[in-house]
């Protein structure tokens, strides 16, 4: 997230105490307690509406909080200077790539702006990190030109331009089929692996969730109730995890729901 | 609309402490002053040739036959230097081209692009409002002087062709040299700069607080342009009277 050069090549690890956020009088989050350890990948699961897209907002500074706080190696992320001091991004659930620049130029944007890199290196960085995520031929599409899947992948490459110690997850298989879910959750896989980035990802998708994941948190109505590795998370005995965990398809032909 | 100023205000005063940033921005800069230029050029020249027109077959009849043709021209040519060129110029790039700024950040929050840009540590103001407000603040004041040309020359083709008047072309401008300075010019392009101002800030502050979806889109659009027309005419009367003394 900054302009300037810090030499944490590693992931940092992230504590969040007593985080508490309301919108006019509904209450989105009350009092959420998550600890993430450097390098790991943990996921953040729950409900539509249980608050998992605010609180990694909060993370990222694009909300602040009503109370609580966010240490980022240990470091409260009250200020621009500590904000700035580590590297950040965001993964968006839409990708939220500018429409009116090609996929090329949005990977470069980072260092485009903050003029970073002279223009011929910034067009190689470019090539290799759509390389990384398997759309080097796209580099000249428009967004609109993209299917969801490869839109999530150049969000991706964006981020890892800015050589993230901590990259957030927002629903990153959400609105995708099968296959590219599991593309993208092997994408998360590889960059923990090949950069040691620690990875904070916010999903409903059960099947990522406890395919990539180190440690799970679920969240339900603003809470987190439980964490631990995914063997935990899935014997964890409350029957609101349990329900949410197990929620099927059922098809009863004696009581039809329409 | 006016619970919004105190923001706009805010909007203004932090763009132009932006302003040190232009140069690296010069790029977007030219582009939106592209846009705002020459997509407006053609639709300038037919209503600023017809406005003078109508002045010219408005007020031109009345002084001929009052005996007072040698005023046509002068009243055709303060009319549009001081008051038309100016105020209708700022009417059409408010419903050309503030709509079209307030569309286009008001998507760019919608669909979180904003979000996205900050995430990079890009601000918005010097990304997006920047370049704009300052393309329309050099666009403006040069598509009036365009547009006074046009419209005087739409009120001599009226005064010399028009058989209560039959004023001929030379003596339209004579008559016009004589009563227009180059400070009347001036004072309508000085307008002309305060409006795009006024249609920059408010265009661009309605699509940074756009809301839901297409629907708050288009919300903000109406917004954008209703509130900027009825600013302008505000600020036209109070320049006006300024520009008086």
């Amino acid at each position: 997230m900054s302009d300037n050069e810090n030499n944490h090549h590693s992931g940092v690890g992230l504590v969040v105490r007593g985080l508490r956020k309301s919108f006019g009088n509904q209450e989105v989050l009350k009092g959420v307690d998550i600890e993430v350890k450097p390098g790991e990948i943990f996921v953040i699961m729950g409900p539509s509406g249980s608050g998992k897209s605010v609180l990694l907002k909060h993370l990222i500074g694009l909300e602040e909080p009503d109370a609580g706080e966010i240490l980022i190696n240990s470091e409260p992320l009250t200020t621009p200077e500590i904000a700035a001091k580590y590297r950040m991004a965001l993964v968006f659930q839409s990708g939220a790539l500018l429409n009116s620049l090609t996929v090329g130029e949005n990977v470069g944007l980072y260092l485009t702006e903050h003029r970073l890199k002279p223009a011929g290196e910034i067009k190689k960085i470019v090539e290799e990190k759509l390389a990384d995520v398997g759309l080097k031929e796209a580099v000249d599409k428009m967004p609109s030109e993209l299917s969801g899947g490869m839109k999530k992948r150049a969000a991706i490459a964006r981020a890892l331009v800015i050589e993230p110690q901590l990259i957030l997850y927002d629903e990153p298989t959400s609105e995708l089929d099968p296959l590219s879910a599991v593309v993208i959750g092997d994408e998360i896989l590889e960059l923990n692996r090949r950069i040691h980035v620690t990875s904070l990802v916010v999903s409903h998708d059960r099947d990522l969730a406890f395919g990539v994941a180190d440690r799970i948190a679920v969240i339900i109505d603003g809470q987190i109730v439980t964490v631990g590795t995914p063997e935990t998370v899935k014997n964890f005995n409350d029957p609101r995890v349990q329900e949410f965990l197990n929620a099927d398809f059922k098809r009863d032909n004696k009581q039809p729901r329409l | 609309m006016f619970e919004n100023i105190g923001e706009i205000v805010l909007l203004f005063w932090r763009t132009l402490l932006a302003m040190p940033q232009a140069w690296r921005q010069r790029d977007k800069i030219f582009d939106q002053f592209f846009e705002i230029g020459n997509a407006s050029l053609l639709m300038v020249c037919v209503l600023s040739f017809f406005i003078g027109a109508v002045i010219a077959l408005q007020t031109g009849p009345v002084l001929v036959e009052r005996s007072l043709p040698n005023a046509v021209g002068g009243v055709v040519g303060i009319a549009i230097a001081k008051e038309l060129a100016p105020v209708m110029m700022a009417i059409l790039i408010a419903g050309r081209i503030g709509s079209a700024m307030a569309a286009e950040i008001g998507s760019m929050r919608v669909y979180q692009e904003i979000d996205a840009l900050r995430t990079m540590n890009i601000n918005p103001i010097h990304y997006l409002v920047l370049p704009r407000l300052l393309a329309i603040s050099i666009a403006l004041p040069m598509l009036v002087v365009f547009s006074v040309l046009v419209g005087w020359f739409g009120g001599a083709v009226v005064a010399d062709l028009n058989h209560r008047m039959e004023i001929p072309f030379r003596v339209f401008f004579a008559d016009l040299r004589d009563i227009v300075d180059l400070k009347d010019v001036a004072n309508g392009v000085f307008k002309s700069f305060c409006f795009a101002v006024i249609i920059g800030t408010v265009s661009c502050h309605q699509g940074l607080v756009t809301i839901g979806g297409p629907r708050g889109i288009g919300r903000s659009v109406t917004k954008a342009v209703v509130n900027s027309i009825v600013l302008i005419v505000i600020f036209d009367y109070i320049l006006t009277r300024f520009l008086l003394k």
